[in-house]
């Protein structure tokens, strides 16, 4: 068994190269496997901890103004178990040296210290003093953004008033582990920030003295959260409930949730590509290497040793081939995961981010890794073990040729004899060289699919804020506004055009299915904001009746002409049937779209708007932002181009790092798949390709003929990547759509260029490596034996 | 006096296996005329193939000179060997070395593709008999067709010096005369300079001059007072 061994570790060694080769590929699959599975369960140990530790509610509710009095009825409901009623409330920021619209999400924090639910991880300093009014503590990302230190002040507008704040402490909570505004596409950790205030300094501002509008309650184990959830809106309707919901609809915690679905759909991808081709890689080595040793088979066999040791020798080769590629692949993905986990702490807040790799992750990476390898040799280790030592001995039958089909389509005659031997030789391993080819095109898919993350996002943009908004300036208004507001804005200075917009939370039912969202209203023959289709082209807003975002009209399972129940939220809580008169296409969000004098019908409160689109000139917009910040009834403005800028520098990074994955993985296939077949062809054909030479060819020409067959491969297994690609894409998008947003499946001629050039330039490198052990092929030597 | 195509002065090759030393070839002076077939004799292992191999341009000297018309092979650079061997000089081994993916005719086109004066694959392959034969792999061939495809391949060219290097050795005795007597007729028809390696004395009968070759010195050159036709010789 020693000799054996020994042997395994010499030709081992002999194939460096392509074990190397092989290796890449297999530690790509394990690494993506570890990297994407563990960090999935990282962040799910993190969550549940932060979750468990610091007592995540599990329901949530926010509602106009209920008295104090009323928590202990709620508490009384069955299945509740802690409740705190808060008081929250949206400010504008005012931060000095940053004169871009910020606006925090007010939270309040009982005056006995600490929050029973929903509890703060203080990173640093303290809770307000609850006997001073002007104490805050705010949340990480957004000290981080603007470089907040204790004791550094801030000023808030709460309801009209304009105060001054003191940071006493910055602070994690299981609540806001993402802190994003609900609407957007990115976070924004400059132009949103919560600040957590005392309940009574809060309660003053705000005119909430002994009462309360926010409440969230965590339920015993068991209990059916829907149950108290009816119970609750039943309950709070009369004072202005807005419906209460769940975790999953939570925001910070449904896009974790999303973040996860993402993590797991690229687990189910990317770790299975590698891993098959891999195995076919091996496929292809050992059933080459096993035909080479037929005579050192035979020799075994014939000391004594019997199938089950043959087969046993060459399936440890096959698993010291891949071993270096497991044990790499699981130090990169440990590494990456590690890595991915840092960028996730930098959106994603938990007190640590702790990083689990369970023992089964291991177990299955490596398990997944040897079967697979072994299934893809399995027949050549068949072959090997069960070879009668007599037929070993003697030489390979001479290989077989045809005439090629591409020949005889006409153009044979034109062929030189190098070109006619890359046709045939490609033709007479139909199964290897297609195998080739999907590999190099998984390669180039690979590449389009991290292309694709980034086109996605610019198209998103394009249709979100660039054709659908002319406007460069929105402002909201506290609450509902007279129709006048706007014909004052239309006056002002610095505005060059303004149209008028309502938005209406609404709970929308059809059949048995419900979902809560807004609808929009806005100005018919409005120029401004615009209701797009997929075509960028503008939907005109019919007189009555509702448009829904595509993937809306899904999820309620309504088509056009059905009659949807719409019951408000705000004002008089009307419930109506109103029509499905179209849908749109939509990226972003679920909602409806009315006509604003319809939707004002509908809520039979006259000409109310909700907010302004504003079209305005440089030069003012900095006072008119200022301006805004200052206006009691502004509650929000938007800038649309700092917008697209943070969505921008939000992705920035992450985007770096996935595309920097992708290239590694996209070169270590390219590079496997074509390294490999040209070093199994080199083995193959050097004889042949020493013979040319001794004919007088040079090594120019015979690279040629080597090579020649790996540059069509690769050529072939371009536009094979590019469908392969956008598939891949398709399935993505597909996978990971949801009511948040939808991505378009937008593949932009520069990534799939990349892609190309990406697989290129491996396929080059790997040629050039190969053309280098070609030059020093050993005539002489070829010569003297025989096959 | 015909001309002479190669003049070898004190040829040494000692190739270097970690410690050991082999000699293959010893001091070796000779010359090949023009049109004449030589056969070189020798033990195997006598330095035969090493001798012929750097002839043809495949290996390089230790020591000593071998100039084809006057330009000296050991000292000519990669590409001028490549030239040297893609226009002068053809060659047939043992293992004929055919491209399995080529027809016969094919695997002479091979050659005649890259030639400066090539006469076509069919003419070639007919000067070895095998007209029926043209569109045959190495596969459907037998050993002596094989070998004759190798010899046609080799002269397509129209080549100088046709070295070959044991081409009866993998061939039983019936099948090397065909072989044999392909190779004279190029001789003769095309007045080819021949150089044919052997261990096998019956050979040597057919050869105008023969070379006896023994541990890597020339040990004797005989000249053939007969010469015998290639049919006329059995083993
Ligand atoms: N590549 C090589 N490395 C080491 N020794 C060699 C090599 N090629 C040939 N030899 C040695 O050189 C001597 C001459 O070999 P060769 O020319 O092949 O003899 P022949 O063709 O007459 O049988 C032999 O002893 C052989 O072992
Ligand atoms: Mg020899």
């Amino acid at each position: 068994m020693k000799a054996l061994h020994l042997k395994l570790w010499r030709e081992i060694w002999r194939m460096k190269g392509q074990v190397f080769a092989i290796s890449m590929v297999v530690m790509s699959g394990v690494a993506t496997f570890i990297l994407f599975i563990s960090t999935m369960h990282s962040l799910d140990y993190t969550r549940s901890k932060f979750y468990r530790d610091y007592n995540f509610a599990d329901v949530f509710v926010n509602l106009k103004r209920a008295p104090d009095s009323l928590k202990d009825k709620i508490q009384n409901i069955p299945g509740v178990r802690q409740l705190e009623t808060r008081v929250s409330a949206q400010a504008k920021i005012d931060i000095q040296g940053f004169s871009e619209n910020v606006t925090g999400k007010i939270v309040s924090i009982p005056d006995d210290g600490h929050p029973l639910l929903n509890r703060l991880y203080i990173r640093q300093g303290r809770l307000p003093d609850p006997f001073k009014d002007n104490e805050v503590v705010i949340n990480e990302t957004f000290a981080q953004a603007h470089g907040f230190k204790l004791g550094d002040q801030l000023a808030a507008v709460i309801n009209g008033k304009w105060k001054r704040l003191t940071i006493t402490g910055i602070a994690l909570s299981p609540e806001f582990v993402l802190v994003m505004k609900i609407g957007a596409m990115t976070p924004d950790f400059k132009r949103f920030g919560i600040l957590w205030m005392s309940r009574k300094a809060i309660s003053k501002a705000y005119d909430m003295d002994g009462a309360f509008n926010d409440v969230v309650l965590s339920l015993y184990a068991g209990v059916k959260e829907g149950d108290v959830i009816r119970e609750l809106d039943n309950m709070l309707g009369p004072y202005g409930g807005f419906g209460a919901y769940g975790r999953k609809n939570q925001m910070s915690h449904r896009l974790l949730s999303e973040e996860m679905k993402q993590l797991r759909t690229s687990s189910r991808i990317y770790p299975v590509i590698f891993i098959c081709v891999a195995a076919f890689l091996l496929n292809v080595v050992m059933s080459r290497i096993i035909n080479t040793q037929r005579e050192q088979i035979a020799i075994l066999k014939a000391f004594g040793y019997n199938d089950f040791a043959v087969g046993v020798h060459y399936a440890q080769m096959v698993i010291m081939i891949i071993a270096a590629g497991v044990v790499a692949g699981i130090a990169a993905g440990i590494w990456l995961g590690k890595m991915m986990g840092n960028m996730y702490m930098e959106f994603y807040r938990f007190p640590v981010f702790i990083y689990t790799l369970h023992p089964e992750v291991l177990i299955a990476a490596v398990s997944v890794s040897v079967l697979s390898a072994l299934a893809g040799t399995m027949h050549s280790l068949w072959k090997a073990a069960r070879q009668p030592p007599a037929e070993a001995m003697r030489p390979e039958a001479p290989a077989k040729y045809r005439v090629t089909l591409i020949e005889k389509t006409g153009i044979g005659p034109w062929l030189t004899q190098p070109a006619r031997i890359i046709a045939r030789n490609m033709e007479r391993k139909p199964i290897r060289t297609f195998l080739s080819i999907v590999g190099i095109a998984v390669s180039c898919a690979t590449m389009v699919s991290s292309g694709f993350f980034k086109d996605s996002v610019d198209f998103m943009v394009k249709a979100q804020y660039v054709f659908s908004q002319k406007e460069d300036m929105t402002i909201s208004f506290i609450e509902p506004t007279s129709y006048r507001a706007l014909y004052e804005l239309k006056q002002t200075p610095g505005i060059h055009d303004a149209e008028a917009f309502r938005s209406v939370p609404v709970k929308l039912k059809f059949g048995h299915r419900s979902y809560k969202t807004v609808i929009n209203g806005i100005e018919p023959e409005g120029r401004l904001h615009l209701v797009l289709d997929t075509n960028f082209q503008s939907i005109p807003l019919p007189e009555s009746g509702i448009l829904l975002t595509d993937y809306l009209g899904k999820i309620l399972g309504v088509q056009v002409g059905d009659v949807l129940t719409v019951e408000t939220l705000e004002g008089a809580k009307a419930i109506r049937q109103v029509p499905v008169v179209a849908m749109a296409k939509q990226y972003l969000g679920a909602m409806g779209y009315m006509n604003l004098n319809a939707l004002n019908r509908l809520m039979q409160e006259g000409n109310a708007i909700s907010g302004a689109y504003l079209v305005t000139d440089s030069p003012y917009r900095e006072k008119l932002f200022r301006s805004f910040v200052e206006m009691p009834r502004v509650a929000d403005v938007f800038i649309r181009q700092n917008e697209i800028n943070n969505i921008y520098e939000v992705m920035a990074k992450s985007m770096l790092y996935f595309t920097f994955i992708a290239m590694l993985m996209a070169c270590s296939i390219a590079f496997g798949v074509v390294y490999n077949s040209a070093r199994i062809s080199l083995s193959e054909r050097s004889r042949e390709l020493s013979s040319l030479r001794v004919l007088g060819y040079t090594r120019g020409e015979i690279a040629y003929i080597l090579l020649g067959e790996l540059a069509i491969i690769t050529l072939a297994a371009i536009p094979l990547g590019f469908f392969i690609g956008y598939w891949l894409c398709a399935y993505v998008a597909n996978a990971l759509a949801s009511d948040l947003f939808r991505v378009p499946l937008i593949i932009e001629l520069k990534t799939y260029t990349i892609a190309a050039a990406v697989v290129i330039f491996s396929a080059v490198f790997s040629g050039w490596i190969v053309r280098r052990k070609l030059d020093h092929l050993d005539l002489v030597e070829v010569l003297k034996t025989k096959e | 006096m015909k001309e002479n195509f190669f003049q070898v002065r004190d040829l040494t090759k000692v190739y270097r296996m970690g410690e050991v030393e082999v000699h293959a070839l010893r001091g070796v002076n000779m010359e090949l005329y023009a049109g004449e077939l030589v056969v070189l004799l020798g033990p195997s292992g006598s330095g035969k193939s090493t001798l012929l191999n750097i002839m043809g341009g495949l290996d390089t000297a230790t020591a000593g000179i071998v100039a084809y018309r006057g330009k000296e092979l050991t000292q000519a650079t990669e590409k001028e060997l490549t030239e040297y061997r893609r226009f002068h000089v053809g060659f047939v081994f043992q293992f004929y070395n055919l491209i399995s993916s080529l027809t016969a005719r094919e695997n002479v086109a091979v050659v005649t593709e890259i030639a400066a004066n090539p006469m076509s694959p069919e003419k070639a392959l007919d000067l070895v008999g095998l007209t029926d034969r043209l569109n045959h792999f190495p596969a459907q061939l037998s050993g002596g067709e094989q070998q004759r495809v190798a010899i046609a391949r080799a002269i397509s060219k129209n080549p100088t010096v046709l070295l070959c290097d044991e081409p009866t050795g993998a061939l039983d005795s019936k099948t090397g005369i065909l072989v044999l007597q392909a190779l004279e007729r190029i001789n003769r028809e095309l007045g080819t300079a021949t150089a044919i390696i052997t261990h096998n004395v019956d050979i040597a009968g057919m050869a105008d001059r023969v070379i006896h070759l023994s541990n890597g010195k020339i040990a004797e050159v005989s000249k053939n007072k007969v010469k015998k036709s290639a049919s006329e010789l059995q083993w």
